[in-house]
């Protein structure tokens, strides 16, 4: 009866209205459909032509399937999920840990989507860069070879000398040893810091950088994502929006949980040109710590929440029942870029 | 003398440069050109040729037009990635075409943007302005374009033949007057032609030089027909000797090709979901054609043509108008536009040329002035009718 396509009258819709109990139905099921019929004005012959025509269509529906072959930026993103770089632990004769990270920036082509290869600046061959990961008091030391054709460096956010804040360009084939105490604790990032800065963080120099508290956190499971964007044409403007660095990697590999395990997400935001992102998560609420830095912060409860570029903070969840929950940004336009993705709790 | 080494030396002579080039490009590809520049991008140039919009989504038929093969990754559509079926498939050879079909609630009114993804990442994009269902070819559409194409081209040319007994009762002055007023007509129409042809080369794809294709088409069909004329009858005199209806059908070629441009511009309106546009330019094109009877029955002013002869003038001159809007509404080509729009200026200004002269011998004949007040009037008139008309379905 009510065909999208069947242009609806003014009196019909009044017979409709008319009739008793379906006056209610009539307001709320015919308002949208004389909405549709604006845009279509088919005749009724050519209705089987077109019924026929969805059928044969049905295979591909509206929308975006990513579909689930496997490719080389995919097996990246799902990797960058769940791996943590604690680099080479050593213990110095004062007794503190100190941990030994290999860095290297070079110009790497990498697929960002399927199909699609963006010439970047990566470190160690990823973008997002390796998350790196310590324990609060932590001797970091980092030895950064620039085997680019560029001047480039790693500024990293914390508490630090500021000879140890990556401002001072290391040139092509040089290598500098960053070295500092580890501190604080809470969710970091870290980035290139060598003008022009649009270009060197765009193009990919930047990741994760987790200090653990000196008393753990909760057990949980956890994963790590860098939400960013990727400008093809150079025009200031992304195309591609993703979460470590491949567009829809958790709508092919959907993330699995458990329900009932408390889950810890270390988010950060180094999307360029677009002053915000965001995260949300569908049917579930979530706690949130900006940067997680303070011991004594409540969180913020919700199922939203933005950064701003450089922004990053621990999501915990704990899904209530088996299911699939959608997680995406909160700007429709970056989620049907490439930024949204699937958790799936057993 | 022996003459058969000697005709085997010229035969000799006739290949060595040939050959000598063979080798020079062998060389040049094995060992390269000693420039070792890396090209700093990929070169992919996809073409979008025409959106087709149907009730269940979009058509998309894309050229590559670059030189080396492009693989199409993705499909955005209004910024979101969206399901795509290629045909034949993603990849694309050099000069070949492809069908994109997308699945797409596209809103009736609404701009819509499609964008192509290379896999190196390189960005094609095509616009929708407002979105409409694209006219379907059937047998109904078919006779209503031709029918648009009729009241464009037939009939408008057909009345203004039927001034002809009217234009009779002139003397050679009032002839004079009319064959430059022509003149003035066909040189707006020249003009025209070549503006209108060079637009569409430029939206062509580059490699095919659509703009050069507009040039190439004009020069080399004003010398085809001189090339006709010359070897016909050796005397170009005045239009007795030269028979006024040879020169009449010229018009109306060289205006058919041009109708058929008009023709081309309304189908390709109502293609593109302009309606309205389409009335419009139908009612300015029928107004401004009227104009071009004039000018083909003009050259037979001393002649005793039948009505016949009006008859297959009128469809010389404006069936193409039919050929035209059914080619604009179906299959839209701005190559090849530009290429007939290049030939047709080129017949117009053929016919200027040979109009021109027999004003000139018929003055001389007569001792009249060749450009006497009254026959600039007749070419400005000309002009200013065909402007003023224009002002209709120029924007």
């Amino acid at each position: 009866m009510l065909d999208p396509k069947q242009k609806i009258s003014r009196r019909h819709i009044l017979k409709v209205g008319a009739a008793g109990f379906l006056g209610v139905l009539g307001s709320t099921l015919v308002n949208p459909v004389s909405a549709f019929t604006k845009s279509s004005q088919s005749e009724p012959s050519h209705d089987m032509h077109d019924k026929l025509k969805n059928m044969r269509q049905h295979s591909m529906t509206h929308g975006y399937d990513p579909g689930t072959d496997s490719s080389e930026g995919l097996e990246s993103a799902v990797k960058a999920l769940t791996q943590f770089d604690y680099g080479k632990a050593s213990m110095r004769a004062d007794g503190r840990t100190v941990r030994d990270y290999d860095m290297i920036a070079a110009d790497w082509e990498l697929e960002i989507a399927k199909g699609i290869r963006f010439p970047g600046w990566a470190f160690n061959g990823t973008i997002p860069g390796p998350t790196l990961r310590c324990t609060e008091g932590d001797i970091v030391r980092v030895t950064f070879r620039n085997g680019s054709a560029h001047p480039h460096s790693i500024h990293f956010h914390g508490i630090h000398p500021t000879d140890m804040d990556g401002l001072e360009p290391v040139a092509p084939g040089e290598t500098f040893i960053y070295e500092f105490e580890a501190k604080p604790a809470g969710m970091q990032v870290y980035h290139c810091h060598v003008q022009p800065f649009t270009r060197h963080i765009h193009k990919g120099l930047y990741g994760n950088f987790i200090i653990d508290p000196k008393i753990p956190r909760k057990p949980a499971k956890e994963f790590s994502m860098v939400m960013n964007g990727f400008d093809l044409d150079l025009d200031g403007e992304n195309e591609i929006y993703t979460v470590n660095g491949f567009a829809f990697a958790y709508m092919s590999r959907p993330i699995k949980v458990k329900a009932g395990e408390l889950i810890r997400v270390y988010i950060s935001n180094m999307t360029e040109f677009d002053l915000l992102n965001s995260f949300h998560l569908h049917a579930n609420f979530f706690n949130y710590y900006a940067t997680g830095a303070d011991p004594q912060a409540r969180p913020y409860f919700t199922d939203t929440i933005m950064q701003c570029q450089g922004e990053r903070g621990i999501v915990e969840m704990v899904f209530p029942a088996p299911g699939r929950y959608m997680f995406h940004a909160h700007q429709s336009e970056f989620t049907e870029l490439g930024w949204m993705g699937f958790f799936v709790a057993e | 003398m022996n003459p058969k080494p000697n005709k085997r030396m010229v035969w000799l002579w006739g290949i060595a440069p040939l050959l000598l080039l063979a080798v020079v490009i062998l060389l040049i590809s094995n060992v390269g050109t000693g420039v070792k520049d890396q090209q700093a991008a990929p070169i992919e140039v996809l073409n979008i040729e025409r959106i087709v919009l149907q009730d269940d989504g979009f058509q998309v038929t894309v050229l590559n037009s670059g030189p080396k093969e492009v693989e199409i990754a993705q499909v955005v559509v209004d910024d979101a990635f969206w399901n795509a079926e290629f045909d034949p498939g993603p990849t694309l050879q050099r000069f070949e075409l492809a069908t994109i079909y997308i699945p797409y609630p596209w809103v009736e009114g609404d701009p819509h943007e499609i964008r192509l993804i290379t896999t190196n990442g390189l960005l094609f994009s095509g616009e929708v302005a407002a979105a409409m269902k694209t006219p379907e070819a059937d047998a109904n559409r078919f006779l209503q374009y031709a029918l648009i194409g009729f009241y464009v081209g037939v009939i408008p040319v057909g009345l203004g033949l039927l001034w002809f007994p009217f234009m009779r009762r002139y003397t050679t002055k009032g002839i004079q007057t009319i064959l430059a007023f022509t003149v003035g007509l066909l040189f707006f129409l020249a003009v025209d032609t070549i503006q209108e042809g060079l637009e569409l080369g430029a939206e062509a794809p580059g490699v095919f030089q659509g703009t050069g294709l507009v040039w190439f088409g004009a020069i080399l069909s004003f010398l085809f027909l001189m090339a006709m004329d010359q070897s016909g009858k050796r005397t170009s005199g005045s239009l007795a000797e030269i028979g006024g209806k040879r020169v009449s059908y010229k018009i109306a070629g060289g205006i058919g090709l041009h109708n058929f441009g008009e023709g081309l511009a309304i189908g390709a309106a109502f293609a593109a979901g302009e309606a309205s546009l389409g009335t419009f330019l139908i009612i300015g094109f029928t107004l401004h054609n009227v104009t071009e009877g004039v000018g083909i029955a003009a050259p037979l002013l001393k002649d005793r043509p039948t009505w016949k002869t009006f008859l297959s003038l009128a469809c010389v001159a404006g069936a193409p108008a039919i050929l035209g809007t059914w080619t604009g509404g179906f299959v839209f080509n701005d190559t090849l536009a530009a290429l007939f729009f290049g030939i047709g200026a080129g017949a117009i200004v053929q016919v200027i040329f040979v109009i021109s002269k027999m004003i000139v011998r018929d003055a001389r004949r007569f001792e009249l002035p060749a450009v006497s007040w009254l026959n600039l009037g007749g070419v400005t008139l000309g002009i200013v009718l065909m402007y003023a008309t224009a002002l209709l379905v120029n924007f």
